[in-house]
C-alpha cells in the first residue's frame, strides 16, 4: 500500500521543551485516521508541523512522496493539504459564499492585472468558482447564508463553514482538528454524516484529531495514542479500547464503562 | 422619523436618471437665472457658491436670503422634477438596462460628467473646489485599501503623494516648459496633454516603488510598528525633500503647466474607483480582508499572505502617486510642508469617517470632509473643533465609519424602479 502522506522521524522542540519525539505517521489514500491523546499532549503541534506552520527540528514529511518539510504553509495547502482548526478560524468580516470563495485562491491564474482591469480570463474563472462555492454549500447545508456574515451563524453551521472551506482547496488530505468541539449530541451526529459524506463523495483521506470517544471509534480505521509528544499506541479501534496503556495514560484506571 | 420615512417612500419609485434629470434643471436654472434674478431679488451680492454656506457664516443677516436661495434653485426643483419626471424616467432606465451594465454606466457617468461640469463652470472657485476634492477621492481610495480592506495602520501615505507629486512635476517641468532650473523643454509643449498620463503613471510608480522601503522591514510585524515605521517614512521623505536645493527646498516648486482640467481628474478618478472595485471584490482582492481577519486561516486556506500584503501596499501607494501628480498639476505649485503631519490627518479623517472596506464609504468621506472644510472656511479656528467633534462622534456611534463594509452595486444602483411604481400611483 502507497501511502499519501508519510511522516517519519519527526521531532520537534520549542526552545528545550521536545513536544513531538520520533513521530510517525501513514496515511494510505481513502483512510480515516483519528489522532488522541489527553490535553497537552502534542495532537495540534503534530498538525501545526505537518501543514507547515512550523517547521520540525528533525524528521521527514511527503505527501504522494513530494517532500514538504520546510515549505510554506500556503504552498502545502495548495498542494493538497487542507484543514480546520481547533478554535473556529473564520474571518469575521466576511459572509459565507466569500470564505468558500476565498478559499479557492491557489486555483486562480489570471494574475493581478487581470483582477484590476476585470479581464475575461478572471470573469470565468471567478464565475466557475462561484458556481463550485454553491455546490459546497448545499453539500454542506449553509446554502441558506450564503450571505450572512460568518459571526451571525449558529455554532454548528460555522463548524460546517469551516469544512466547506477546507474543502474548497481541493485537499487529498483533510486535517480536522477536534471537529465536533462544543457541540450539542444532535450536531455530532449530523457532523459524522457530513465527514462520512466528504469521506465519500470527495476521495480525501481524512485526518482527525477528537476528545470525544464515541466519535472517533464509530468513523476511525485506525487510530493512533499520543502521551507526551510520543505515539503509545497504534492501531485498529477495537484494539486501542483495550490497550491496557491507552486506558491508563487516556482514559484513566477505572473500568471503561 | 414619521416624515423622513413618508419621504423615502414617495421618493424610492424614483430612479438614478431621474435625480440627474432633476439635479440637471437646478444647475441650469442657476446658469441661466441664478445671478440675474434669483440672487438679486433675494438681496445676495453674488451666487452662493458652496450652497450659501459661506456667505451664512460671514454674514448672518444673509441667512434667510441663501436658505432661500437653496430652497429655490436646489431643492424644490430636484424633488419636483425627479418626482414628475419619473414616468417617463423609470421606462428610460429599463430600456438602459436592457444594454450591457457598463454601457448604462457609462452613460449615467456621462450624464453626470455634464451635469457637475455645468455646475462647477460657474465659478473658478467651485472648479478648484471639485478638483481638490476628486483628488482627495483617489487619495482616500487607496488609503482604503491599506488601512481597512488590510486593516493595517499606514501613516504613509503623504509620503507617496509627495513622491508621486514631485516626480511627476519634475518630469513635466523637464518635457514641457522652460523652466528656470531644468532648461527649455525637450519636447513640444502642445504633446503635454498626450502624455500626461504617462507621467502620472511614473509618479505612481515612484510612490510604489518608495512603498517598498516601508512593506519590506515592516510586514514581519503587524499594527503599531507598520503606524510608526510609515510615520517616520513620511517625514524621512518631508526632510529629504526641503534639503535638495533642486527641487526648490522648502520653497517649493512652481511653474508646472496646468495639465489637469477637470475632465481629466474626473477619468482618473473614476478610472481608480473602478480598477480598487475590481481588485477589492476579486478572490485576489478579498485575499487583504482575509489577512486582516485571520492571517493563520489565510495560509492554511492557501492564500499567498505576504505577497498579498506586499501588493496591496504597492498598489495603494501608487494611487496615492498618481493623486499626488494630479494635486501638483491643479495648483502648480507644490511644497514640502503640503505633505506633511496636516494632510496625513486629512486623510485618515477622510478614511476613518467614510468607512472603512467600503469605496461608497471613502468617497463620501472624501467628499463631505472637503464640502465641510471649504464650508466652514469662514469659523477659522472654529472649523478645527467642528470637524473633531463631528468625528468623534462617527467614532462613538459608528465605529468602522459611516457606511463600511459595502461595496457598490451598479445595477442596483442604476436599475429602474418600476417594480414598485405600482404600488404607488404617480
Amino acid at each position: 500500500m502507497t501511502a499519501l502522506l508519510d511522516v517519519k522521524n519527526m521531532t520537534h522542540f520549542f526552545g528545550g521543551l521536545r513536544a513531538v519525539h520520533n513521530y510517525n505517521l501513514n496515511i494510505a489514500p481513502r483512510q480515516i485516521f483519528g489522532l488522541i491523546g489527553p490535553n497537552g499532549a502534542g495532537k495540534t503541534t503534530i498538525f501545526n508541523l505537518i501543514t507547515g506552520v512550523y517547521t520540525p527540528t528533525e524528521g521527514e514529511i511527503r505527501l504522494e512522496n513530494k517532500n514538504i518539510k520546510g515549505l510554506e504553509t500556503n504552498e502545502i495547502a495548495a498542494l493538497g493539504l487542507g484543514r480546520t482548526f481547533q478554535n473556529l478560524a473564520l474571518w469575521r468580516h466576511m459572509n459565507v459564499v466569500d470564505h468558500i470563495r476565498m478559499a479557492h485562491y491557489s486555483q486562480l491564474d489570471y494574475g493581478l492585472l487581470g483582477a484590476f482591469f476585470n479581464s475575461r480570463a478572471c470573469r470565468d474563472q471567478e464565475n466557475q468558482v462561484r458556481e463550485n462555492a454553491h455546490r459546497l454549500m448545499q453539500l454542506f447545508d449553509i446554502e441558506k447564508y450564503a450571505d450572512d456574515l460568518v459571526t451571525s451563524l449558529p455554532y454548528g453551521a460555522q463548524r460546517r463553514v469551516e469544512m466547506a472551506r477546507a474543502m474548497a482547496t481541493n485537499p487529498k488530505v483533510l486535517f480536522l482538528d477536534e471537529p465536533t468541539a462544543g457541540m450539542t449530541p444532535d450536531e455530532l451526529v449530523k457532523m459524522i454524516r457530513i465527514i462520512r459524506q466528504v469521506h465519500q463523495d470527495f476521495n480525501v483521506a481524512i485526518f482527525l484529531i477528537e476528545h470525544r470517544m464515541k466519535f472517533v471509534m464509530e468513523l476511525c480505521e485506525s487510530i493512533q495514542t499520543l502521551v507526551f509528544g510520543e505515539v503509545i499506541a497504534e492501531g485498529p479501534p477495537e484494539e486501542i479500547q483495550n490497550n491496557p496503556q491507552v486506558i491508563e495514560a487516556y482514559l484513566g484506571k477505572e473500568d471503561m464503562t | 422619523m414619521g416624515i423622513a420615512k413618508k419621504f423615502q417612500q414617495v421618493f424610492s419609485t424614483v430612479p438614478m436618471l431621474g435625480w440627474f434629470l432633476g439635479i440637471l434643471t437646478a444647475v441650469l436654472i442657476e446658469y441661466f437665472w441664478g445671478y440675474d434674478y434669483i440672487s438679486y431679488y433675494l438681496g445676495l451680492p453674488k451666487i452662493p457658491v458652496l450652497f450659501g454656506a459661506l456667505i451664512m457664516l460671514k454674514e448672518p443677516m444673509m441667512i434667510p436670503g441663501a436658505l432661500a436661495y437653496d430652497l429655490i434653485v436646489y431643492v424644490i426643483p430636484v424633488l419636483a422634477v425627479a418626482k414628475l419626471s419619473s414616468v417617463f424616467t423609470n421606462p428610460g432606465a429599463a430600456l438602459l438596462e436592457k444594454l450591457p451594465l457598463w454601457l448604462s454606466a457609462v452613460i449615467h457617468l456621462v450624464c453626470f460628467y455634464a451635469i457637475l461640469h455645468l455646475w462647477a463652470g460657474i465659478n473658478d472657485y467651485r472648479v478648484l473646489v471639485v478638483k481638490l476634492t476628486l483628488v482627495s477621492i483617489i487619495l482616500t481610495v487607496s488609503v482604503n485599501v491599506i488601512n481597512g480592506y488590510q486593516g493595517e495602520f499606514s501613516c504613509s501615505h503623504p509620503g507617496f503623494m509627495a513622491l508621486g507629486a514631485y516626480v511627476s512635476s519634475i518630469l513635466t517641468l523637464v518635457l514641457f516648459t522652460n523652466d528656470k532650473i531644468f532648461g527649455t523643454a525637450l519636447l513640444p509643449p502642445s504633446l503635454g496633454p498626450y502624455l500626461f498620463p504617462l507621467v502620472l503613471v511614473a509618479g505612481g510608480a515612484a510612490a510604489a516603488i518608495g512603498s517598498l522601503a516601508v512593506a519590506i522591514p515592516s510586514f514581519r510585524t503587524r499594527g503599531d510598528y507598520l503606524a510608526i515605521i510609515s510615520l517616520a517614512f513620511m517625514f524621512i521623505v518631508k526632510s529629504a525633500v526641503e534639503n535638495l536645493n533642486f527641487i526648490g527646498g522648502a520653497r517649493g516648486m512652481g511653474g508646472q503647466p496646468d495639465l489637469a482640467p477637470l475632465p481629466v481628474i474626473f477619468f482618473w478618478t473614476l478610472l481608480c474607483i473602478w480598477v480598487i472595485h475590481n481588485f477589492v471584490t476579486s478572490i485576489l482582492g478579498k485575499a487583504l480582508n482575509t489577512v486582516r481577519d485571520d492571517e493563520a486561516a489565510a495560509e492554511s486556506m492557501t492564500v499567498k499572505t505576504r505577497k498579498t500584503k506586499m501588493t496591496a501596499f504597492m498598489f495603494g501607494a501608487f494611487w496615492a502617486g498618481i493623486a499626488g501628480g494630479l494635486f501638483a498639476h491643479v495648483l502648480t505649485y507644490i511644497n514640502p510642508g503640503m505633505f506633511s503631519i496636516n494632510r496625513l490627518a486629512e486623510i485618515l479623517a477622510m478614511v476613518y469617517f467614510g468607512g472603512l472596506n467600503s469605496i461608497v464609504g471613502s468617497i463620501v468621506g472624501a467628499v463631505s470632509i472637503n464640502v465641510l472644510g471649504e464650508a466652514l472656511r469662514p469659523l477659522e479656528l472654529f472649523k478645527w473643533i467642528i470637524i473633531p467633534l463631528i468625528l468623534i462622534f462617527v467614532m462613538i456611534f459608528r465605529p468602522y465609519g459611516l457606511i463600511s463594509f459595502t461595496e457598490i452595486n451598479a445595477k442596483k444602483l442604476l436599475e429602474a424602479k418600476h417594480k414598485r411604481q405600482q404600488g404607488v400611483s404617480p
